[in-house]
């Protein structure tokens, strides 16, 4: 990616103070050779290129120093190295499409590297009730194209698409674009196979909607970020593709207009709405300097906050003129200042680029803070002109995300990752959250760079019963450690 | 002031993947996602820019076709287009000639000083109907436009086309016929405001045979295919052996 600074200076900027666990083994030539003979030998990858790529993630922010990267080939190969390292005390990090945010999926240290992409093969797709069956490592928009092609499509999108695989998706419990619309995986997972640390192999992957036997262990996975097992294949529904799309670009005067807005098109607009997206404008500034190719789709004056919508039903004509009667309405309301309604597909996906475009936008800046919150609606925005006015002119301060989720995306441009500003920044974001009762990380994770702040979003009690749970299934705690809990609570 | 008449043409979206109809007759165009051809859009867009420049009062959009040609000409007024002209033609395909015909019977109603077209529709790509049209009324014409300036006093365009191995400048007499390339402009949002003009403005509907057109078919459509499928690529382990497939299979050395 051309534009985007050396990462040397960026690196470990989020102080980060975990000691590497004494009790993990380092690697030996031995256990190389134990994987070669189990694995063929191109997917034992030692190349120094290789794994700094694997070693660093997509903000490169965060790097760690594994020696090894595997490449399974199955779940039989996934079983055998978790058995072995396990044995052996190796720690691991399983790795997807390394798109994290939150530096889940790169190593701490020397944690052998386990990642999934050769696993990625479409087992089945069950075309009368949309249930697809997968391996891990598929890549959703692959995934996308593939179900588009028999009339479905995936319940989740993110901006990420291209590159971040679908076990890693569950893994974290990726939200997206139409969270609104499908809800989270929880409510669209409905099997997964999983292995634990020990190498056994947990089969869950069922494709029943309904199936109240016992405790629903699937759940605990969707979202445990690599920390109990590794996902090796998934189950999941796939809704009917919506044969009709429309997306408007709309411009709101105030925070109150986006919230009234919200409110307005849940009644009109109901079941059709797959995606309401809020960015300030500040966000989309920054595409547009950052980003070649994309235009202001409203570039009469700057307004300070832009909503996407976008409605998907089964009928065309019908959801244009439901679209296009709400949109006038709002506007004679007052609560739409000016907007434009995409006529065709290279229209609609130019306003989706502007909203997708912002992470990219925002990396190419500078360095970057990010911050995942979920926040009450009506105090959503007002974190981040507290934040704007706390730190002035030293950075510059964005605010964009899932409005109709009360998913906030709040992120902090500098020039470069300067502890100064961090320390005015955390906790008090963490704070701040946790005082009106929001979640420090809506959608993507707590990774490493939130492991020691979970305290902000979850009871002491509920941290206890969640360390107990890791013990259980990870007793030797090998699974992506220094990752989701505070660290401390493994080392006595 | 002089009226500018655009021709817009509904076609399916360039987003779109083509499928072919099972039994080959045609590409399959039911339950598809339906645009205004992105060459019309340059050229209305084009149009909207002359009249806004002040050296055209009128900007009339007309299209060809069945009735759901009636939703890109509601997008041609939200656009900025004052008014639109239907003609409807029923589902059948309607080929280059009888659309020149039909255009004519329009131009020699409405007078417009210029008459605008995409250079092509990207659904038959046969970049015809601008020159026939052309011919059929003696009309001077200024084709893949890249840059178009109008003297209002004179009464003379002139156009900028992209021909093979660069540009060319012509000056033409008004009334014209220009047809649009890609890079003459970036066509226009629909804004809400506009969007809600629109909804005022009229969509005048009438058949061919009100303009004494008689819809001909000079052609036949024997068979339609899809291109052949693309052989995946294969990956080799070494330069070797590169060399050796280059040579023995590919036959390229």
């Amino acid at each position: 990616m051309a534009g985007i600074p050396l990462f040397q200076h960026r690196l470990f900027s989020s102080g980060i103070d975990t000691k590497r666990n004494t009790s993990f083994s380092t690697l030996n030539s031995d256990d190389i050779l134990y994987f070669k003979d189990i694995l063929d030998h191109k997917n034992v990858v030692q190349d120094e290129d290789r794994l700094v790529a694997a070693n660093v993630d997509w903000m490169r922010k965060y790097k760690g120093s594994s020696q090894l990267l595997l490449l399974p080939k199955n779940s039989e190969d996934v079983a055998k190295i978790l058995k072995y390292c396990n044995s052996r005390c190796l720690a691991v990090v399983p790795q997807g499409g390394n798109t994290g945010l939150v530096g889940g999926s790169v190593p701490v240290y020397d944690e052998v590297i386990i990642n999934l992409s050769a696993m990625d093969k479409i087992v089945s797709l069950d075309k009368v009730n949309g249930i697809l069956i997968c391996e891990a490592g598929c890549i959703l928009e692959n995934l996308n194209s593939y179900v588009e092609n028999e009339g479905f499509v995936m319940p989740l999108d993110l901006g990420a698409k291209g590159s971040c695989q679908i076990g890693g998706n569950v893994a974290t419990n990726a939200g997206g674009l139409h969270f609104i619309r499908y809800g989270s995986l929880h409510a669209n997972i409905l099997g997964l196979e999983v292995i634990l640390a020990d190498g056994t192999t947990l089969d869950m992957l069922t494709t029943l909607r309904k199936d109240n036997t016992g405790y629903d262990l699937k759940h605990l996975f969707i979202g445990s970020e690599g920390t109990l097992g590794i996902i090796t294949k998934v189950a999941l529904l796939t809704p009917c593709k919506p044969s009709s799309r429309s997306i408007a670009f709309l411009a709101c005067n105030d925070y109150i207009c986006c919230q009234k807005l919200l409110a307005e098109a849940k009644q009109s607009l109901g079941e059709a709405i797959s995606a309401f997206e809020f960015m300030d404008y500040h966000s989309v500034e920054m595409v547009l300097a950052y980003t070649e190719g994309v235009r202001n789709p409203l570039p009469a004056s700057p307004y300070n906050f832009y909503v996407l919508i976008e409605t998907t039903t089964s009928d065309e004509l019908y959801d244009r003129t439901k679209l296009e009667a709400f949109l006038l309405h709002a506007m004679e309301m007052g609560l739409v200042s000016d907007g434009v309604i995409a006529q065709d597909l290279n229209q609609a996906s130019s306003f989706w680029r502007i909203r997708e475009g912002i992470p990219e936008g925002l990396l190419k800046a500078g360095a970057v803070y990010k911050y995942d919150l979920s926040l009450p609606i009506q105090v959503l925005y007002a974190i981040v002109e507290e934040m704007r006015a706390r730190l002035g002119n030293t950075a510059k301060v964005v605010g964009y995300g899932h409005l109709g989720d009360g998913n906030l995306h709040l992120n902090i441009s500098t020039t470069h990752y300067d502890d100064k500003i961090l320390s005015e920044i955390e906790p008090f974001v963490y704070e701040w959250t946790a005082k009106v009762r929001g979640s420090i990380s809506a959608e993507h994770g707590l990774g490493l760079m939130k492991a020691d702040k979970i305290h902000y979003s979850k009871s002491a009690e509920t941290v206890q019963v969640m360390t107990s749970i890791k013990k259980l299934f990870d007793p030797k705690g090998i699974m992506n450690p220094y990752k989701l809990l505070p660290h401390r609570l493994f080392q006595d | 002031m002089m009226k500018i008449l655009v021709a817009v043409k509904r076609v399916v979206d360039y987003a779109v993947k083509i499928r072919v109809k099972a039994d080959k007759s045609a590409v399959e165009t039911s339950n598809v996602k339906m645009s205004m051809n992105p060459f019309c859009e340059i050229a209305l867009e084009e149009a909207l820019r002359i009249r806004e420049a002040g050296a055209a009062s009128e900007v009339v959009a007309v299209s060809i076709g069945p009735a759901q040609c009636t939703e890109t000409l509601r997008t041609a007024l939200a656009m900025g287009a004052d008014r639109a002209v239907h003609v409807d033609a029923g589902a059948a395909p309607v080929y280059p000639l009888s659309v020149a015909k039909i255009l004519r019977a329009i131009v020699e109603e409405e007078k417009p000083g210029l008459l605008i077209l995409g250079k092509q529709a990207i659904d038959d790509d046969c970049n015809q109907t601008g020159q026939m049209v052309a011919g059929l009324l003696r009309w001077p014409q200024g084709t893949f436009a890249s840059k178009v300036v109008l003297d209002k006093e004179k009464q003379v365009a002139t156009v900028e086309r992209e021909v093979d191995g660069g540009l060319e400048t012509i000056s033409i007499d008004l009334p014209a016929v220009i047809t649009t390339d890609l890079r003459l402009n970036q066509p226009r949002y629909a804004t809400l405001p506009n969007i809600m003009k629109a909804k005022s403005k009229t969509i005048k509907k009438i058949s061919p045979a009100d303009l004494k057109v008689e819809l001909r078919s000079d052609i036949e459509v024997v068979q339609v295919t899809e291109p052949p499928q693309r052989k995946a690529g294969a990956i080799v382990s070494s330069v070797d052996e590169l060399i050796h497939r280059l040579k023995d299979e590919a036959r390229v050395l």
